[in-house]
């Protein structure tokens, strides 16, 4: 039984990860209707430059000093992205699209080696290493949790209750009707692509100090941020997220249950064939009902 | 000089030439009906009014060239509300903000009373204000999309085929409260129709098209008069 507490602790914290990477996983695709597989090559270059900011060898700034100034540069450089590489290509097809995700990939990939080379980095923790409530927890991962939630409450109440925030949702559903009223619909995504950079940047620097920062060190994890995308409903935000922490959660019941740690992350990978195949627009999408 | 000016208008889709270059005019606080069959180039007029095909002349609004300019300066310095051809609905929010939307350029405050305005020209709408648009009635969605045009306060409205898909009672429950704001709000409206009934009745004058062109201008009740317009558009 401990052990099964334990594991479902140990998944919820996973399942953070997982949720912010899956929410900005959504916020691009409600954008842009597509997947960006370079969102967790974004997120490691956003936690190596938070490194950077904080380490001797670099600027050594405090943690937390480092944590917000890594968050406003990932967030200008999504903006960025958006503006200097997607809006060319805005009307081309789909395929365009994916090929130049594949080659933000392998771009920040390399950068990420070329700069700060391949050796994996130690990364700092605000929150220690202690454990809580009887060895369950870390408290790292306590905090993790807690960033995440309190981050993901402010995206809800963002997009929810502030006019900026629906004029994002209305330039990404429907950009002719949101120019026909006004909204610049350029500007908006690229705050949609700077927004989910930002998210994504948080999500590096959590899980940095678990994994050690690596180039690489996201390629399972965005496939789990997939996973609970897809899970929770690529229309819903709060879908992904919920998906995130289901992910998070079954990924350690399955991996210390019943296939074996080896197997993990197929699990993520049956999981999105699975939900795909029974209930496309997952646990919370919106089958969105159009007349005409 | 008319609030709405266009001159020598032609517009281009790729390679090809949709409008020929004619005149057109909207006198302040009237409404002008635009018809013509289809691909007589009706909704492009529209389109180019509010910069969103390629175009060339000239369009003055209060003496104001408008060509180059963004969509979105168009309508937030001129107070142009286009309800596109198939109402634009933002389908995935609720009616209320959909009407929110309508107002995002302005920065008054009193956007939350003018909900009440659209509510009260429109009462179904605040029946439905918290349900999720794409679920209204084509009707309601016809009337959302003039209520979201409203919020902007706007000088003009250009309405592409408002009654297109509804119902003929709906139709003329519509034409009757276009024409109430027209006169109260003082809104000057360019109308759109292949209904030319209904659009010549509330009209002041009116501009047929044929294939990109004008083919005939002058006062509502005399076109509504004439032999050869009414057997081609009228249907008696």
């Amino acid at each position: 039984m401990d052990l099964f507490i334990e594991q479902t602790v140990s998944g919820l914290a996973s399942g953070a990860i997982y949720a912010c990477l899956a929410l900005a996983v959504v916020m691009i695709y409600q954008a842009i209707d597509h997947f960006n597989f370079a969102q967790g090559e974004m997120a490691m270059f956003s936690t190596y430059i938070a490194w950077y900011l904080m380490d001797d060898a670099g600027l050594g700034l405090p943690f937390w000093i480092a944590f917000v100034v890594c968050i406003i540069v990932s967030f200008i450089g999504g903006a960025a992205i958006e503006r200097i590489v997607f809006a060319p290509i805005s009307d081309a097809p789909v395929l365009s699209h994916i090929i130049v995700f594949i080659a933000l990939f392998s771009m920040f990939n390399s950068l990420a080696g070329f700069l700060f080379d391949f050796t994996p980095k130690q990364f700092e923790t605000p929150f220690g290493h202690t454990a809580l409530i009887d060895g369950v927890i870390s408290a790292h991962r306590a905090g993790m949790v807690a960033v995440t939630l309190i981050m993901l409450a402010m995206i809800y109440a963002f997009f929810r209750y502030t006019p900026i925030g629906l004029a994002m949702r209305a330039a990404a559903a429907a950009p002719e009707s949101a120019r026909l009223v006004g909204i610049r619909v350029g500007f908006m995504l690229a705050l949609g692509w700077g927004l989910a950079a930002a998210v994504g940047s948080v999500a590096g620097m959590l899980i940095a100090p678990i994994t050690f920062l690596t180039p690489d060190m996201m390629l399972g994890t965005l496939l789990y941020g997939f996973a609970g995308a897809v899970v929770g409903g690529l229309t819903s935000p709060l879908g992904a997220v919920l998906g995130g922490f289901l992910v998070g959660i079954l990924e350690n019941w399955m991996g210390t249950f019943v296939v074996g740690s080896q197997l993990k992350l197929t699990v993520a990978l049956v999981l999105i064939i699975v939900v795909l195949l029974v209930k496309p627009a997952g646990l919370l999408g919106r089958v969105v009902v159009k007349r005409v | 000089m008319a609030l709405l000016e266009i001159k020598g208008l032609k517009a281009y889709y790729g390679q090809i030439e949709a409008l020929h270059g004619f005149d057109m005019e909207l006198e302040e606080g009237e409404i002008t009906a635009v018809l013509g069959a289809n691909g007589a180039g009706k909704t492009t007029t529209l389109r180019a009014i509010c910069g969103m095909v390629k175009t060339g002349g000239s369009i003055t609004v209060e003496g104001e060239n408008v060509i180059g300019m963004s969509t979105e300066a168009i309508v937030a310095r001129h107070k142009i509300a286009h309800v596109p051809e198939g109402r634009g609905t933002f389908v995935r929010v609720s009616t209320e903000e959909n009407l929110r939307l309508g107002a995002f350029t302005r920065r008054d405050k009193e956007i939350e009373k003018d909900y009440e305005r659209v509510y009260h020209y429109f009462p179904r709408l605040k029946e439905r204000r918290n349900q999720q648009a794409g679920t209204l009635s084509g009707g309601e969605q016809q009337m959302l999309a003039v209520g979201r045009a409203l919020m902007l306060r706007p000088r003009i409205m250009l309405l592409d085929e408002p009654s297109f898909g509804l119902a003929p009672i709906i139709t003329e429950e519509l034409f009757k409260i276009l024409g109430r704001i027209n006169k109260d709000e003082g809104v000057s409206m360019l109308v759109v129709e292949q209904n030319a009934n209904l659009a010549l009745a509330i009209s002041k004058d009116a501009y047929l098209l044929e294939t990109g062109n004008v083919a005939m201008t002058g006062p509502a009740d005399k076109i509504m008069d004439d032999e050869q317009v009414r057997k081609s558009y009228l249907g008696y």
